[in-house]
């Protein structure tokens, strides 16, 4: 099946990939050649076959319900990146990430 | 010395003929001479190195040292090691310090090795070169125009260029056993499971496994007693009983059935490098080892599904990078939507974005039965060719890659041709089979690896196989010119 430039934005957008116009057109190229490469499954026949999610098809292991993790919010904070438009501080306060207002 | 094996490097520090500083030392300087034309190492911190190399001599000298105490090991920078830089490769994580260790990590440090460092890698580990790395290609240290394959690009080159006693690496589609042929050492890729995926930042989950890179079958067994293990804290950590990897090493072969699958013997093999591969099997021929002929039909669909469950599986596992909690935020941005879009677009590089877009559009409505669950069906046709070729045979036999090493910035804008690079390692990945890359000779003076894969939990079986080979030949102990002739007077 052949893509479009609206697929690519498309995909992009569900992607949360910013793509401009000449990235998306050059991406169409790329793209297009890896799905030809990808349609060769399509000449196999697969009736009946039970898809294989996992190599070894054992179930979930499961544990107590019982508490695993060390508190470590402080190191995790040190990772936080440059708040952005103009701020190099961390975007973190009180214990709390900082992202762009949400909710109006 | 720097050539010794892992049980000679041992054998030194428990007899005290050399100290784990003396030895890290070694290396270090080995690092500071040669890492800047090879670009293996990404992030170096000696003072943390050399602090793990006094405790180790603690350890000797208090008599309590293990196989790997006071070993300096290099460690691929998709490990996350508390306190250091770890980055994948990325842009993305370009300042990421890991706030705790992986698994695999935990198992050296309570080994007593000595972390010498991060070692570069195609970014996320998505790439056959290391070329996608943010922070630059690697050289390959047989001919420094060409690549020494991907993903685990630093780590082969600081094993072949002996700038570490052995290293790390993690195979989704090949990316142990295509660098290990090409730059021509030791490389095994463990059943899915056997290695615990804790800590290891994810690419595609169902096909990601760590192994040692090494210089020997033998050094890859010591390395496996150290990596291998059950870990609550990974789900598909399988819970098995302790193995010995070293304990089969010196059985004879007499007897062993290989197989040899025609496809990997067909259209799109380098003739250079079949022949070298030809000369293998001759020579287990000699250890007394029989032939078999067997097939797996599916082989040339594996790329095909390769690329679009490890995509599938990328793009979820990546979405975690959204610029809020660590890694690249944009600079500028107007809104949350726009600071997503405008943080992923800047924090991945082109081939990792590609791999998103991929998954991403094969999971999307209306295309995720044309597309997911069909590769998900004929991955189960590729697992059940290995079950019938084992039937036949104990081990199977073929190329690692279907070309020595080639030129860099050759395919780097053809990622079809660059994916054809793990023809013959990606079904081993789908199926969770394990698999090793041997140096079996060199093709105009570049090096070509023999791939042995085993069945499920066999890699002692075919860390045997390969020692006894390395018994009788001397490939493994090769050691590049460059490498050699620039060293310190």
């Amino acid at each position: 099946m052949a893509l479009s430039i609206e697929d690519i934005k498309k995909v992009a957008h569900l992607a949360r990939i910013e793509v401009s116009d000449s990235d998306a057109a050059a991406t169409l190229t790329k793209l297009t050649g890896i799905l030809g490469l990808i349609e060769q499954m399509q000449a196999v026949d697969t009736t009946g076959i039970v898809p294989m999610s996992h190599s070894q098809d054992l179930s979930q292991r499961l544990r107590d319900d019982a508490v695993t993790k060390t508190n470590l919010r402080d190191e995790f904070q040190k990772n936080a990146p440059a708040l952005g438009n103009g701020s190099a501080e961390q975007a973190v306060a009180g214990g709390l990430y900082l992202v762009p207002k949400v909710i109006e | 010395m720097i050539n010794s094996s892992l049980k000679q490097f041992g054998e030194l520090l428990q007899t005290k003929k050399i100290s784990s500083v003396e030895l890290t030392q070694t290396f270090l300087n080995r690092i500071t001479q040669h890492n800047p034309s090879i670009n293996a190492y990404i992030a170096l911190d000696e003072a943390k190195t050399l602090a793990q190399a006094r405790v180790a001599d603690t350890r000797i000298a208090a008599g309590n040292a293990a196989p790997l105490t006071g070993i300096p090991i290099a460690q691929k920078d998709i490990f996350c090691a508390m306190g250091w830089k770890t980055t994948c490769g990325s842009k993305m994580l370009a300042n990421f310090v890991a706030p705790y260790d992986a698994h695999v990590i935990t198992q050296f440090d309570n080994a007593g090795a000595v972390n010498l460092g991060k070692t570069n890698m195609d970014e996320f580990a998505m790439g056959s070169s290391n070329e996608t790395s943010y922070f630059g290609g690697v050289k390959n240290p047989w001919s420094f125009d060409r690549v020494p394959g991907g993903s685990s690009g630093g780590s082969a080159a600081a094993v072949a260029a002996r700038l570490c006693a052995a290293a790390t690496g993690t195979d989704t589609g090949g990316s142990i056993r295509q660098p290990a042929s090409l730059c021509g050492f030791t490389g095994l890729k463990p059943t899915y499971g056997v290695v615990s995926r804790f800590g290891m930042i994810a690419f595609a989950s169902s096909l990601d496994q760590a192994g040692p890179m090494a210089k020997s079958a033998e050094d890859c067994a010591l390395m496996m007693n150290v990596m291998a293990g059950f870990d609550e804290r990974d789900s598909t950590s399988l819970n098995r009983e302790k193995e010995d990897y070293t304990r089969n090493l010196n059985l004879p072969l007499q007897g062993l059935k290989i197989g040899l699958p025609k496809e990997f013997f067909a259209e799109g093999l380098d003739a250079g490098v079949g022949k070298i591969i030809e000369a293998a099997i001759a020579e287990y021929k000699k250890l007394g080892a029989t032939i078999i002929d067997i097939s797996l039909p599916n082989t040339s669909l594996s790329i095909p599904v390769y690329y679009v469950l490890a995509p599938a599986e990328a793009s979820s596992n990546l979405s975690r990078y959204d610029g809020v909690r660590y890694g690249h935020r944009a600079a500028e941005y107007t809104d949350l939507m726009d600071m997503y879009n405008k943080s992923r677009a800047e924090g991945f590089g082109a081939e990792v974005k590609r791999r998103i877009l991929i998954g991403t559009y094969v999971l999307s409505a209306g295309y995720y039965d044309a597309y997911y669950l069909k590769a998900q069906q004929i991955r189960r046709l590729i697992a059940q060719d290995f079950v019938e070729a084992f039937k036949k045979c104990d081990v199977i036999m073929g190329p690692a890659a279907p070309s020595t090493a080639f030129k860099a910035g050759e395919k780097v804008d053809d990622p079809v041709a660059m994916y054809l690079q793990d023809i013959y390692t990606i079904s081993t990945n789908l199926a969770g089979l394990p698999g090793m890359s041997v140096p079996a000779g060199f093709s105009d003076g570049l090096p070509v690896g023999l791939q042995i894969i085993g069945n499920y939990f066999d890699e002692a079986r075919m860390l045997n196989v390969a020692h006894q080979y390395q018994q009788v030949t001397d490939w493994h102990t090769a050691m590049p010119e460059l490498a050699l002739s620039k060293e310190v007077k």
